[in-house]
C-alpha cells in the first residue's frame, strides 16, 4: 500500500489509483469504514424532521455569510480584539507558518500540543515548527498515530481510516515500547497516558476552527476525545489557525451546523465535545489561555470568493462526501496526494493549488452524484467537477484524441444521416474485432474499456430502423380489436 | 394521450428492443408515441468531458428537434437528467434558447417515472407473469431525477412470480460514468467488479436496469466473467409479461400468441401456489 502520502514530488494520480485498486486490504478497510459512517449518517439524519430544509438553511446561512464576508470578518476581528485577543493575517501558508513560529518563540514555548486541524495539514505547519526547534504533539488519537508513523491523513475526519487495529498495535509496540496488543481500549489508554502528560506540560496550544461566530468573536471546535478542550484551556498561550471561510454571523446560527456536522460526519447526534472559545482568560475565569492569537488565513480562498466556485466555501469538512463516494471507497485517501481527498478535494485542491498539477482529480469521477446527496450544505460537487473539466479543455489540457474525437462527434450528431453513417461504420469495425457478438479487445481508448469488460456489438438495425415495422405491429394489435 | 419518444443514442444503437418495448407498453396503456426522426444525442458525453461548445451545439439541436413535441419520454434516466438538470445551464448564454430548454426540461420524463408519477398507471388489471429471481440496479441518475427505489419496486409488485432481492450497496455507482470508464479504467473497472460481486451475492437470475449506460457497462462485465444473469429494462419486462399474461381483453389484439423464447406463465405447485414466488418447496 502506498501510505507515504503526498508532499513528495509531482502527484501521479493514475499510478497511485492503479496501486490502490490492486490492494485488496485497502479496499476492504475503506469499504467498511466509509459505509459504516455513510449508513450512520443516513440513519440519523431523519431525526432532524425535515433534513433537506435544515441543509438548505445551512447552505443559505453560509452563502449569506460569504456574500457579506468583509462585513462579518470586520465584526469578528473587532470582537476578538475587544476581548483581548490578538489577530494576525496570513495571505498564504508560508506567512501563516512564520506568524505561528514567531508567536511560539515570543511565548518562549518548548512543547506545543495540537488539536486536529485540516488547515494546519494544508500548510504543513508541523514541519516548520519542528524545524524551529519546538516539540509538536498531535493530540487527536488518529493524528497522534499518524505522527508516530510519519504518515499523512487519509480522511479529513477520521485521518487514520487506512489503518486497522493490528497496524496500530504494531506501531505502538515499535514506537512506544509497549507489548503488542490489538485491543482498542488498551491502545487508547496507552495514548491517553502519553498525551495527558503532554497536555500538562505544554506551553502552547494550537487549534483549528470548525466554526467562528462573528457577533461574539467566538471560535468553535468540536472533538470526540476532548483533546481540543485540553489544548485550548491548559497551555498558557493559545493559537487558533482558521481559514477565512469559517464564519457564521450569529450564535443562533451555530446550532444548525452543530446538528448537521456530527450527523453527517460520523452518524452521531452531536459530536462529544463542543468548545466555544471567546478570547483569552478573563479575571475570575477558572482556566483558559493568558494569550489568545487568531491567525486568519486566506491561502487562495479569496480568489474562490465571488467566482463560479464560491459554493465550495460552504464546506464544513464533515467528510460525508468522502464516505459516500464510490471512487474514494476504491482508492482510499492517499491516492489523491492532496490534503483534502474525496469529492470535495477534487474541487478545492485544484482551486487552492494548481489545476494543472491536479488535473486528474476533477476528471476521475463518474459524476454519480452521491456526494451531492450526502453534502449537508448541498454543494453541487458534480457540476463543479464539470466546470473544472471545461477549464481543462479551455487550457488545452485534454488529449488530442479527445479533442479530435469530440469535433467529429459534434459533426456526427448534427444530422441524422451522419449519425447513422457513423453508427454503421462503428458497427462494421466492432464486427471486425468481435467474436460471437462480443468485442473482447478494442484498440486505443476502447482498449481501456475492454481491459475490464466486454462490449456487445451493436445490433444490425438500430431502433430508428425498426420504427416503421413497429408501427405496423401496433396497428395490427389495434386492428385485432376493431374486428 | 400522445408522447414523443427520446430514444437516446445508446438505447437506439445498443438496446433497440428496449425502446420497442417502451413504445409497445405505452401503446397498450393508451399512450401513442411519436418518434422525432431527427433526434441524435443529448450531448452528455461532451458535457461530462468538459467540451462545452460541442455539448451546447448538440443540446441546442435536441431542443429544436423536440420543439413541437409535447411530453417527452425516455428509457434512460441519465439522458433524462441531462435534459432536466443541465440543458438550462447549457443555454444560459441565450435567453430564448434558455426558455425553450426550461420548457423541454419540464416536460421530459424517464419511462418508469412517467408510468408511476405522470400516468399514475394502475397495473393491477393486467396479468403480468414474470417468473424470475430479480435484483435491481438503482442507477445514479434515477436517483438524480428524484426516483426512489420504492417508485421502481412499486411497479415490480405487479409481476406474478417475480421474487425481488435488493442489492447490497444498492445505490453505489456501477462505474460507468461515460468517458470516465475509458479515462480511468482501473477505478471504473474496480467499481464494476464491486457491483458484479453484489449482484452475484443476491443469487438473482435477472438484473433490472433502467439506464442504457449502466446496462452497457454491467452486461459487458457479466459477459467477461461468464456470469449468466439476464439484464432487462423494466419496459422489456412489462412488454414480455403483457404478451404472455392472460390479457386478451386488455391487449385488444385477440388470440395473440406468446412470444417465442420468453417466459410463460409459471408452473404451479400441487397446492396451487406459485412456485417461483417462493415459500413452497
Amino acid at each position: 500500500m502506498s501510505t507515504a502520502g503526498h508532499g513528495a514530488g509531482v502527484p501521479d494520480f493514475k499510478r497511485q489509483a492503479a496501486a490502490a485498486v490492486a490492494d485488496r486490504r485497502l479496499q476492504e478497510i475503506f469499504d467498511r469504514a466509509t459505509r459504516q459512517k455513510d449508513d450512520g449518517r443516513r440513519a440519523i439524519l431523519p431525526e432532524l424532521g425535515d433534513p433537506l430544509a435544515v441543509r438548505n438553511l445551512a447552505a443559505q446561512i453560509k452563502d449569506h455569510t460569504l456574500e457579506n464576508l468583509d462585513r462579518y470578518l470586520e465584526q469578528f476581528i473587532d470582537q476578538i480584539r475587544r476581548r483581548g485577543g490578538q489577530v494576525h493575517f496570513a495571505a498564504d501558508g508560508p506567512q501563516a507558518r512564520s506568524v505561528i513560529v514567531e508567536i511560539a518563540r515570543g511565548a518562549g514555548a518548548r512543547l506545543i500540543v495540537k488539536s486536529k486541524s485540516m488547515v494546519s495539514e494544508e500548510i504543513e505547519l508541523n514541519h516548520d515548527l519542528e524545524a524551529a526547534g519546538f516539540e509538536v504533539v498531535e493530540t487527536d488519537l488518529g493524528e497522534y498515530i499518524l505522527q508516530l508513523a510519519g504518515e499523512k491523513p487519509s480522511h479529513i475526519v477520521t485521518p487514520v481510516a487506512h489503518k486497522n487495529r493490528q497496524d496500530v498495535g504494531r506501531l505502538f509496540a515499535d514506537k512506544l515500547g509497549i507489548p503488542y496488543t490489538t485491543d482498542p481500549p488498551e491502545l487508547t489508554m496507552v495514548a491517553r497516558r502519553v498525551l495527558r502528560e503532554k497536555f500538562r506540560t505544554a506551553d502552547l496550544g494550537i487549534i483549528g476552527a470548525n466554526f467562528a461566530v462573528a457577533e461574539t468573536g467566538t471560535v468553535c471546535i468540536v472533538t470526540n476525545e476532548g483533546n481540543g478542550r485540553y489544548c485550548s484551556s491548559r497551555p498558557r498561550v493559545l493559537v487558533c489557525l482558521m481559514g477565512l471561510e469559517k464564519l457564521v454571523p450569529r450564535m443562533a446560527d451555530l446550532p444548525v451546523f452543530l446538528k448537521l456536522l456530527g450527523k453527517s460526519a460520523t452518524g452521531q447526534r452531536i459530536t462529544c465535545y463542543t468548545s466555544l472559545i471567546t478570547g483569552p482568560k478573563r479575571p475570575g475565569d477558572f482556566d483558559g489561555p493568558e494569550e489568545f492569537h487568531l491567525v486568519l488565513m486566506d491561502n487562495r480562498r479569496s480568489a474562490v470568493l465571488g467566482s463560479d466556485y464560491m459554493q465550495t466555501l460552504r464546506c464544513i469538512r464533515c467528510g460525508a462526501c468522502l464516505n459516500a463516494c464510490p471512487v474514494y471507497r476504491k482508492i482510499g485517501g492517499h491516492a489523491y496526494e492532496a490534503t483534502y481527498p474525496g469529492p470535495i478535494g477534487k474541487v478545492i485542491t485544484p482551486l487552492l493549488n494548481s489545476l494543472e498539477v491536479y488535473e486528474h482529480l476533477p476528471q476521475a469521477s463518474s459524476l454519480c452524484g452521491a456526494c451531492l446527496d450526502a453534502c449537508p450544505v448541498r454543494i453541487d460537487i458534480p457540476t463543479h467537477l464539470i466546470r473544472l473539466r471545461e477549464e481543462l479543455v479551455r487550457r488545452g489540457r485534454s488529449p488530442l484524441a479527445f479533442r479530435l474525437g469530440f469535433k467529429g462527434w459534434r459533426l456526427g450528431m448534427s444530422s441524422r444521416w451522419l449519425y447513422r453513417w457513423g453508427a454503421m461504420k462503428a458497427r462494421w469495425f466492432m464486427w471486425l474485432v468481435s467474436r460471437n457478438g462480443w468485442c473482447r479487445w478494442m484498440p486505443s481508448t476502447g482498449g481501456v474499456w475492454t481491459r475490464h469488460r466486454d462490449l456487445p456489438v451493436m445490433p444490425a438495425r438500430p431502433f430508428r430502423a425498426r420504427w416503421a415495422a413497429l408501427q405496423k405491429e401496433l396497428e395490427s394489435e389495434d386492428g385485432g380489436d376493431a374486428r | 394521450m400522445r408522447v414523443s419518444l427520446f430514444v437516446t443514442c445508446l438505447t437506439d444503437l445498443y438496446f433497440p428492443e428496449v425502446a420497442e418495448s417502451v413504445v409497445r407498453v405505452l401503446h397498450r396503456l393508451g399512450v401513442k408515441c411519436d418518434f422525432p426522426a431527427d433526434q441524435t444525442c443529448c450531448g452528455q458525453p461532451a458535457l461530462n468531458s468538459g467540451f462545452i461548445d460541442e455539448a451546447r451545439a448538440v443540446a441546442a439541436r435536441m431542443i429544436r428537434v423536440f420543439e413541437g413535441a409535447g411530453t417527452v419520454v425516455t428509457p434512460s434516466g441519465s439522458c433524462c437528467s441531462i435534459v432536466r438538470e443541465y440543458f438550462p445551464h447549457l443555454t444560459e448564454h441565450d435567453p430564448d434558447l434558455h426558455a425553450r430548454a426550461l420548457a423541454l426540461a419540464e416536460r421530459t420524463f424517464e419511462f418508469t417515472e412517467f408510468l408511476t408519477k405522470r400516468l399514475k398507471v394502475d397495473l393491477s388489471a393486467w396479468d403480468l407473469p414474470y417468473p424470475a429471481t430479480a435484483t435491481f440496479h438503482y442507477s445514479c441518475h434515477n436517483r438524480g431525477i428524484g426516483m426512489t427505489v420504492e417508485d421502481i419496486t412499486s411497479v415490480l409488485r405487479y409481476f406474478r412470480g417475480l421474487e425481488y432481492r435488493p442489492l447490497v450497496k444498492l445505490d453505489q455507482c456501477c462505474g460507468f460514468g461515460g468517458t470516465f470508464a475509458v479515462k480511468y479504467g482501473d477505478i471504473s473497472g474496480s467499481m464494476l467488479a464491486d457491483k458484479i460481486e453484489c449482484i452475484k451475492a443476491t443469487g438473482a437470475d435477472l438484473l433490472i436496469c433502467n439506464d442504457g449506460g449502466c446496462t452497457l457497462n454491467i452486461v459487458g462485465g457479466l459477459h467477461r466473467q461468464g456470469i449468466d444473469i439476464r439484464v432487462r429494462h423494466i419496459a422489456e419486462m412489462l412488454d414480455e409479461a403483457m404478451r404472455n399474461g392472460d390479457n386478451a381483453r386488455l391487449m385488444r389484439g385477440r388470440g395473440q400468441a406468446p412470444v417465442e423464447g420468453l417466459p410463460r406463465r409459471p408452473a404451479a405447485c400441487a397446492c396451487g401456489h406459485d412456485r417461483t414466488a417462493g415459500g413452497c418447496s
